[in-house]
């Protein structure tokens, strides 16, 4: 799908690729803040919206708690949050 | 109107209802085009159509990018999971859309590494735990996916990954719109633009669909009420004789769009001079190639892949449904042989594919009378 999901920056993991821990729908998994304007980077407590593991924009909480509604009235809430776990799994 | 009470700020959704029909002109025809296959699922998930007055059409555009992948891409991805050294990695959506022997779910089935991931950096990290093995990633989507694949592209080289590939068939959403409007059995009045695409590339790519081809375009959200504003924002265009681009989801979308996305693109990738869409044919400068900086990840130029072409079952009419010619309910195949648990074209697969969202939303409803189950989960496009 095309929508995006909602998520909050609950840790900054500084380096190189700058990557965050957020937490989305109760789960909390690591995304790449590398699409980020560098002038506006992540901060703790910003919502941004994830696409593909990968943090796309900043958003309002008000517009991320819109968002959250949305996916669960499209009947994709589920879905969105399944690709959240699939994050940055253990692989082997 | 119906079903608005179900709907989140229902006095407004019925105040837009009322102002559609106040600025529609009973004696014309409306066929907007709601290009994102997003707004197509949402479009028939929310009965939208029942919102709006007859003579206001709603044709469902090219945005699925499962969907207007031809059938010979899937064949040449595929060619490289019959390798014994390959794993095969996918998002969720293009595991069970069908290749000429099978679908990736199929070839796993028949014992060939393929493996979902749900971020390029995933199946980047997948080959850094398994030096001893080739991880190709099969991209697909708009620009909305395009600048994660370039990221993790980018990660690859930096850190000297030599055994991760992409398979990039990543395409543009201008010059798909731009061969629908060249299309000569299409009409369409105004465009609904799409919303996350438009967070990347931005409103002004689309300010040529009003100045050369005189049609407006307003880039929307998918709330039920940002479909229906848009579509005000296009009827009182039309009434006023006015012709530009509006931009009604700018709570999220910039007009200039994401500078560090487009940079990411930008470095690593270029325009192939054409690509082949399912149901559209080739369209020139339509989709995206790895830089030759990047040949050495470029799974293209990797392995030989044999650039296959094939031509869809002859009964499936999945290229007349993509240009919006035809309604899904048409095609002689629908609901029949090519149903979601056993899709026959890509259209029937994605959630965003609007013969899956028909079939979810309207077939079943009026077949059996009772609401239908949800399309099975799908990854993020």
């Amino acid at each position: 799908m095309c929508l995006a999901i909602p998520g909050r920056i609950v840790e900054l993991l500084p380096g190189d690729p700058p990557l965050a821990t957020v937490e989305v729908l109760g789960v909390r998994r690591r995304v790449d803040l590398g699409l980020l304007d560098e002038q506006d980077p992540g901060r703790l407590g910003d919502w941004v919206l994830i696409h593909v593991g990968f943090a796309m924009s900043k958003i309002s909480e008000e517009y991320a708690t819109e968002q959250l509604r949305l996916l669960e009235a499209l009947g994709e809430a589920e879905a969105a949050a399944t690709e959240v776990r699939g994050y940055d799994q253990e692989v082997t | 109107m119906r079903f608005v009470d179900e709907f989140r700020r229902p006095e407004l959704i019925a105040k837009t209802g009322d102002e559609i029909r106040r600025l529609a002109d009973p004696d014309r025809h409306y066929r907007f085009m709601e290009v994102c296959g997003g707004h197509t699922h949402a479009i028939y998930r929310f009965g939208l159509k029942d919102l709006l007055p007859p003579n206001i059409e709603l044709v469902h555009g090219p945005g699925c990018p499962v969907c207007v992948l031809p059938m010979g891409r899937i064949d040449d991805g595929l060619s490289m999971a019959e390798r014994p050294e390959v794993i095969f990695t996918a998002f969720g959506d293009m595991m069970r859309v069908p290749g000429t022997r099978g679908s990736p779910l199929e070839y796993k089935a028949r014992g060939m590494d393929v493996r979902i991931v749900y971020s390029p950096a995933d199946a980047l990290k997948l080959a850094m735990a398994n030096p001893d093995r080739h991880v190709m990633f099969f991209a697909i989507g708009f620009e909305t996916t395009a600048p994660s694949t370039a990221l993790t592209l980018k990660r690859a080289r930096e850190m000297d990954v030599k055994n991760f590939s992409v398979f990039c068939n990543h395409v543009t959403i201008i010059p798909a719109i731009r061969a629908i409007l060249d299309s000569p059995d299409m009409r369409l009045d105004a465009f609904i633009g799409p919303g996350h695409v438009s967070t990347v590339i931005g409103c002004r790519p689309y300010e040529w669909i009003a100045r050369n081809e005189g049609k407006p375009i307003a880039v929307s959200g998918f709330e039920p009420l940002d479909i229906l504003q848009a579509v005000v924002m296009l009827l009182r265009q039309l009434k006023d004789g006015e012709v530009k681009v509006e931009n009604q989801y700018n709570r999220v979308v910039p007009w200039e769009g994401n500078r560090a996305a487009l940079k990411a693109i930008g470095e690593v990738f270029q325009l192939r001079p054409y690509f082949e869409w399912r149901g559209l044919g080739f369209i020139s400068q339509s989709a995206l190639r790895i830089r030759d900086e990047y040949a050495a990840w470029d799974a293209e130029r990797r392995f030989a892949v044999p650039g296959v072409r094939v031509t869809d079952p002859k009964a499936a009419q999945c290229g007349e449904v993509l240009k919006g010619v035809l309604k899904p309910a048409q095609c002689k195949l629908f609901g029949k042989e090519c149903t979601p648990e056993h899709p026959i074209g890509a259209l029937m697969v994605s959630s965003e594919g609007s013969c899956a969202a028909y079939y979810t939303f309207e077939h079943r409803k009026a077949a059996v009378g009772v609401p239908a189950a949800g399309i099975p989960a799908a990854g993020i496009q």
